[in-house]
C-alpha cells in the first residue's frame, strides 16, 4: 500500500470511478480530484432534465457532499492551466501549483465546432458543461422566436426535447440523409424521424449550416443553410459531436493525437501519467469493432474501474465486453447490444420487425451460420444480461427467439411484443420456434400488440 | 383544449371557494328539545340544565355558537377534573352533534344545490382540467416541469395548498363542529347509503374517495402508455370506493358493524380495542367473521402476499392512505428527502411507531382478558396518546397536509406501523426486488429524484445491484421515469435476489465489486 499522491484532473464519471475504486483498494493513497467545472461530481447525462424542471441541480450529484470526506477524497475546484511533467506539478489558473506522484487525466470532451462564420456569436453554443446549461437557460428565458439545432445525433435530439419543453419552435438541421446515420439503420431512423416530426419539429435532412448571422449587438439572429435559406432564430445549438478536451496539454512532451494517446493499460507516453474516459485515445481499438476514442458514459466508468484495479493488483489490459448502449428520443427508448451496423453487410443476415403503430421495432443481426451478432430495439426494453450472454455464447438466432420472453425488460403488464417478434422470425427464417401464447391474464388485460 | 382547461380550473376554484365559504353561512338556535334529542341518556339531564342560558338565543355563526356552548359547558367539566372526579367528567363531545342539529343555512336548506356548487364543481372542474390538459402534452413530458411549478416545488401555491390541507385536518380532528354546515349537504347521501345521519367522517370519506377518483383519472391519463400504473390506480380507486367507503356504510344500513375489510392492524390501530372486540362478538356470525378475517390478514395475508409480490400489493394497490398518496399526492412525489440522514430517521421512527402499536395492543388484549385489572388506566391513556399523536396528528395532519412540503408518503415512510411490518417481510422474506438492467445505468438520478419513499435508487442501479429495500412501495415510478430502461419491478426466485457483490456487465478486463 502506498502513500502516493494521486491527482486526477476531471471529476466526471471516469475520474470519480477511478478515485472511488482506488480508495477501495488502497486505504493509504492520497487522492485529489480537480475540476474547474463544478465542486462535486454530477451526472452530465442529466443536464437536460435540470433544464426541463424534471430534476434540480442537486439531484444530478450521485453522492452527497459528506461522501468525499468520509472516503478521504480531496476535491478541488479550479482550472488547471498547464502541467509541468518534468517537476510533476500542476499549475492552476490562479498561479497556484500542486505536486503529484501519479497523474490521471480524465478531462472529458468539449463540443466540436467547425469554424462556421459567426460561431462565436452570443446565442450559439453546444451542450456539454454546467456552464453550457446555465447560458442556455439564460438565453432561452428571453422570448425567442425559433431555435436552430445543428447535428443529428444524441445531443441534438436532447436539445430539441429541451427546447420543445420551453415551447420554442425548433428547426433541426441534419447533414446526413437520416437521423443518427452512424448508428441507426434506415427503418429505425425513419421511425425516429417521424416521432421527431410528431413533436412539431422542423427536421431538415441533408441540410448543413453555412453561416450564422449577427444582429447589431453581437447576438445570433439567423442561420444560413446549405440550401441558401436564411432561418431567423435567437438560439443556435451546436451538436455536431464532441472532441477530447486536451488543448491545455498540447505543446508539452505528452503525446497527443485527437486525445491523450494511451496503450491498453491507460499509460500515456510519459511515466506516471495516465488517461481515461472521453479524453483518452487508444493506440489500437480496445476490442473488435471498437473505436479508439469512446465518448460514452459506460466506457468512462469501465476505464476508471480498470485503471484503479491496476494500481492495486497485477495490471491487466483493458478489455471491454460485448458492446451495449442506450438513449432516448423523446418518448422512444433505444437500446442496443452487440454490433448492428447501420448499413446491411455482406455475410450478415438481417431480421427486422416493427410494430404497426410505428413506435416499436426490433432488429437482430446474425452471422452466416445464423448466430446472433447483435440487436437494436426501439420502444421497448431488453435485458442486458440475457443479450450479453446470448451474444457472448453465440446463440443461434432461433434459440434467442425461443427464449425471447426472458430477454424482455418491460414493466409488468406491458404488451408482449416478443410474441409477435417470434412469429415474424418464424415466418422469415422458419425453424422450430414455438411462439409464446398470450397468457390468460394478458388476454384479460387486452394487452394489445 | 386550453380554453376547456381554463374553464376546468375556474370551476374547480369556484367549487373550492364555495366549499370553504359554506361553513361561514350558518346561524344557530338551540332548544331544549334538541338537546334532549342529541345527547346520550346519561348526560341528558345535566346538559339540558347547563345549556339553559342558550335556549332561544340566536347565534350568527358557528364560532359564536360554539363559544357560547363552551362557556356554558366547560366550567362544569373543569370543576370535576379539578376535583379528580374522573368518572363523572363528560368526555363525549356534543359540540358537533348540537351544532349540526341547531344550525340553519343554505347547505341545510338546499343540500343538493350546495353539494353541486361545492364538491360537484370541484369534481367537474378537476375532471375537465385533467382531460383537456392531457391532450396537448406528450407522454415523454410526463415528469417535466415539476421543479418549475410553484405548486409542486414548494412555491407560494405549494405553501398555500399545504396550509389549507393542514387547516382542514386540524378542524376535522379537533374542531369538527365547525364543519357541520358541510355535513348537512351530504346528509341525504348518508341517509341513502346507511340509513343514518352523516358525521364529519362521512363527509371526509366522501371527499377522500372523490379525490382519489378524480386524481386517479389524472394518473391514468398521465401514464397512458403504462399499464402497470393504470392498473394499480384502478385498483386503489376500487378499494377506496368499494371497501373503504361503500361497504361499511351498507353494513350499517344492514345493522351490521361498520367495517373496512381491507384495513389491517396495526394501521387499523383500534382493531383490538375492547369496544371493537365487543362489537364483533356481539354481532353474530358476520361480526365473528370480521374478527377472524382481520386476524387472518395480519398473520397470513400480510406475510403471504408480501412474500409473493412485495409490500406493494398493499401499499400501492389496496391501501387508502397509499391510494391518496398515489393519486392526489402524485404531483408531490419528488419532494421526498433522499439523504442518508433521512433514511436513518425513517428507520428509527417507523419501527418506533410499530413498537408502540405492538406494546399498546398487547396491553389492550391482556387487559381485555383480565377485565382491566392490569394497567387499565395506562392502557386508556396509551390509547388516547396514540390516537392523538399517531392516528390523527401524524397520519392525518402530517400525512396529508405535508404533501406539498415533504412529498406524498411522509406517513407511509416515517409513521405507518403496517408499512413497517410489511417492510420487514419484504426485506427479509420476499420474492420482490427491483432488478437493474446490467450496465445500462447512466447515473442520471431521475429514479432517485422521483422516488416518493426517498430511496436513492441510483445508488443501487449504478452499481448493478438489485434494489431490496423495506420501504419500497412498488409504485413503479422509478422504472417508468428511467430514460435508459434500467429498472424493472419483479417477483423472482429468492436466490440471488440480494446482491452482496454486484457486478456491472460490460467490462471483461476485471470482475470487481462496484
Ligand atoms: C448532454 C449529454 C448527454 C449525454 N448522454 C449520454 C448518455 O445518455 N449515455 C452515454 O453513454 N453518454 C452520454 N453522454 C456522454 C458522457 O456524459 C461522457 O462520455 C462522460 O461524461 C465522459 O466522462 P469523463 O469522466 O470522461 O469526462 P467529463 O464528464 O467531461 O469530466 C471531465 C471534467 O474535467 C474537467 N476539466 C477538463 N479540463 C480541465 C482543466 N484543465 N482543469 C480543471 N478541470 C478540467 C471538466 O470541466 C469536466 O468537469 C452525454 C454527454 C452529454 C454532454
Ligand atoms: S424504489 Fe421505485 S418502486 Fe420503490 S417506492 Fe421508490 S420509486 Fe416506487
Ligand atoms: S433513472 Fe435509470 S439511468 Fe438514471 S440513475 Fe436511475 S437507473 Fe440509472
Amino acid at each position: 500500500m502506498s502513500t502516493r499522491h494521486f491527482v486526477i484532473i476531471g471529476n466526471g464519471v471516469s475520474g470519480i470511478t477511478f478515485a472511488r475504486h482506488l480508495r477501495k483498494g488502497d486505504a493509504q493513497a492520497r487522492i485529489t480530484v480537480i475540476s474547474g467545472e463544478s465542486p462535486y461530481f454530477f451526472s452530465r447525462t442529466a443536464l437536460m432534465y435540470v433544464y426541463m424542471g424534471q430534476m434540480k441541480w442537486e439531484h444530478t450529484q450521485p453522492y452527497e457532499p459528506h461522501f468525499w470526506k468520509k472516503n478521504r477524497i480531496d476535491l478541488k475546484q479550479a482550472w488547471v492551466k498547464t502541467v509541468d511533467f518534468e517537476t510533476k506539478s500542476l499549475v492552476f489558473e490562479s498561479g497556484e501549483t500542486l505536486n503529484y506522484d501519479s497523474l490521471v487525466l480524465a478531462t472529458g470532451s468539449k463540443p466540436a465546432f467547425f469554424g462556421w462564420p459567426g460561431q462565436q456569436l452570443k446565442g450559439v453554443q453546444g451542450l456539454y458543461s454546467k456552464q453550457d446549461l446555465e447560458t442556455m437557460e439564460a438565453i432561452t428565458s428571453q422570448p425567442i422566436e425559433r431555435a436552430v439545432i445543428v447535428g443529428g445525433g444524441l445531443i441534438g435530439i436532447e436539445l430539441a426535447e429541451m427546447l420543445t419543453y420551453k415551447k420554442i419552435p425548433v428547426t433541426f438541421l441534419v447533414r446526413e440523409n437520416r437521423f443518427w446515420e452512424q448508428v441507426l439503420p434506415e427503418s429505425e431512423a425513419d421511425l425516429v424521424q417521424k416521432h421527431i416530426r410528431d413533436h412539431a419539429i422542423d427536421l431538415r435532412l441533408e441540410t448543413e449550416m453555412k453561416e450564422i448571422l449577427s444582429d447589431s449587438n453581437g447576438n445570433a439572429r439567423a442561420v444560413v443553410t446549405s440550401a441558401g435559406e436564411e432561418i431567423s432564430c435567437g438560439f443556435v445549438g451546436i451538436a455536431t459531436g464532441v472532441t477530447p478536451n486536451v488543448d491545455f496539454l498540447k505543446n508539452s512532451s505528452l503525446a497527443i493525437g485527437k486525445g491523450v494517446k494511451i496503450n491498453s493499460y491507460f499509460e500515456s507516453s510519459l511515466p506516471d501519467v495516465y488517461a481515461i474516459g472521453d479524453c483518452a485515445e487508444f493506440e489500437n481499438p480496445p476490442g473488435p469493432g471498437r473505436r479508439t476514442i469512446e465518448q460514452v458514459w459506460y466506457s468512462g466508468r469501465m476505464h476508471g474501474e480498470t485503471l484503479a484495479y491496476n494500481f492495486c493488483n497485477t495490471p491487466v489490459t483493458y478489455q471491454p465486453g460485448v458492446w451495449f448502449n442506450s438513449a432516448k428520443f423523446f418518448a422512444i427508448e433505444y437500446q442496443t447490444y452487440g454490433w448492428v451496423s447501420p448499413e446491411p453487410m455482406d455475410g450478415v443476415q438481417d431480421f427486422f420487425w416493427a410494430h404497426r403503430d410505428g413506435k416499436v421495432s426490433f432488429r437482430m443481426r446474425l452471422d452466416q451460420e445464423g448466430k446472433v451478432l447483435g440487436v437494436l430495439n426501439l420502444g421497448f426494453r431488453l435485458r442486458h444480461e440475457f443479450f450479453d450472454r446470448a451474444i457472448r455464447e453465440k446463440w443461434f438466432g432461433e434459440k434467442v427467439m425461443q427464449e425471447l420472453g426472458k430477454g424482455v425488460f418491460d414493466p409488468e403488464f406491458y404488451a408482449p411484443y416478443y410474441q409477435e417478434i417470434q412469429a415474424a422470425f418464424q415466418r422469415q427464417f422458419g425453424g422450430a420456434i414455438v411462439p409464446s401464447k398470450k397468457s390468460f391474464f394478458q388476454k384479460l388485460l387486452g394487452s394489445s400488440q | 383544449m386550453r380554453g376547456i382547461q381554463v374553464i376546468g380550473l375556474v370551476l374547480f376554484l369556484v367549487g373550492m371557494l364555495v366549499f370553504t365559504t359554506l361553513p361561514f353561512l350558518s346561524s344557530y338556535r338551540l332548544t331544549e328539545a334538541l338537546v334532549q334529542d342529541q345527547v346520550n341518556e346519561i348526560h341528558r339531564e345535566k346538559l339540558a340544565e347547563l345549556l339553559q342560558p342558550m335556549y332561544g338565543q340566536s347565534y350568527p355563526s358557528s364560532h359564536a355558537f360554539l363559544t357560547a356552548y363552551s362557556s356554558n359547558f366547560d366550567p362544569y367539566n373543569e370543576e370535576l377534573k379539578a376535583k379528580q372526579a374522573w368518572d363523572q367528567v363528560i368526555w363525549d363531545d356534543y359540540g358537533f352533534a348540537l351544532a349540526k342539529a341547531a344550525g340553519e343555512g343554505p347547505a341545510r336548506s338546499y343540500p343538493w344545490t350546495s353539494l353541486a356548487l361545492s364538491i360537484g364543481l370541484v369534481v367537474l372542474g378537476g375532471v375537465l382540467f385533467q382531460f383537456a390538459g392531457s391532450g396537448s402534452a406528450h407522454t415523454s413530458l410526463a415528469h417535466t416541469g415539476v421543479f418549475h411549478s410553484s405548486l409542486k416545488n414548494r412555491g407560494v401555491l405549494g405553501m398555500l395548498t399545504g396550509t389549507y390541507l393542514i387547516g382542514f385536518y386540524v378542524i376535522l380532528y379537533w374542531f369538527p363542529a365547525y364543519l357541520s354546515p358541510l355535513v348537512w349537504m351530504v346528509e341525504p347521501i348518508a341517509q341513502f347509503l346507511s340509513g343514518g345521519p352523516a358525521s364529519q367522517w362521512f363527509l371526509y370519506g366522501l371527499v377522500y374517495t372523490l379525490a382519489i377518483g378524480v386524481m386517479g383519472i389524472r394518473m391514468v391519463l398521465k401514464y397512458r402508455d403504462n399499464k402497470y400504473q393504470q392498473l394499480r390506480t384502478a385498483s386503489v380507486v376500487f378499494f377506496q370506493t368499494a371497501f373503504a367507503f361503500l361497504i361499511p356504510e351498507v353494513l350499517v344500513l344492514l345493522n351490521k358493524p361498520y367495517f373496512d375489510f381491507k384495513n389491517i392492524w396495526p394501521l387499523d390501530y383500534d382493531f383490538f380495542y375492547d369496544y371493537q372486540i365487543d362489537t364483533f362478538i356481539s354481532s353474530g356470525g358476520l361480526g365473528l367473521f370480521m374478527l377472524i378475517w382481520g386476524i387472518l390478514l395480519i398473520v397470513l395475508g400480510v406475510p403471504l402476499f408480501t412474500y409473493f409480490y412485495g409490500k406493494r400489493w398493499y401499499c400501492s394497490w389496496v391501501c387508502g392512505c397509499g391510494g391518496l398518496a398515489e393519486t392526489v399526492g402524485d404531483a408531490f412525489r419528488h419532494l421526498s428527502d433522499k439523504s442518508l440522514k433521512a433514511w436513518k430517521w425513517e428507520r428509527w421512527m417507523i419501527h418506533g411507531v410499530l413498537a408502540l402499536a405492538v406494546v399498546m395492543t398487547t396491553l389492550t388484549i391482556v387487559n381485555y382478558f383480565s377485565s382491566f385489572s392490569l394497567l387499565g388506566q395506562v392502557t386508556n391513556q396509551l390509547h388516547s396518546i396514540y390516537g392523538f399523536a399517531i392516528g390523527s396528528a401524524f397520519a392525518g395532519v402530517v400525512g396529508t397536509g405535508f404533501y406539498p412540503f415533504m412529498g406524498n408518503r411522509v406517513w407511509c415512510r416515517f409513521g405507518c406501523p403496517l408499512a413497517a411490518y410489511l417492510g420487514l417481510v419484504q426485506r427479509f422474506k420476499s420474492k420482490f426486488r427491483i432488478t437493474t438492467n446490467g450496465g445500462q445505468c447512466i447515473s442520471c438520478g431521475n429514479c432517485s429524484t422521483h422516488c416518493e419513499m426517498g430511496i436513492d435508487v441510483r445508488a443501487y442501479a449504478q452499481q448493478g445491484q438489485n434494489i431490496v429495500r423495506s420501504s419500497c412501495v412498488g409504485c413503479g415510478v422509478c422504472a417508468s421515469v428511467c430514460p435508459r430502461g434500467v429498472l424493472k419491478l419483479e417477483n423472482g426466485p429468492e436466490e440471488g435476489r440480494i446482491h452482496e457483490f454486484p457486478i456491472l456487465i460490460g467490462n471483461d478486463s476485471i470482475k470487481l465489486r462496484s
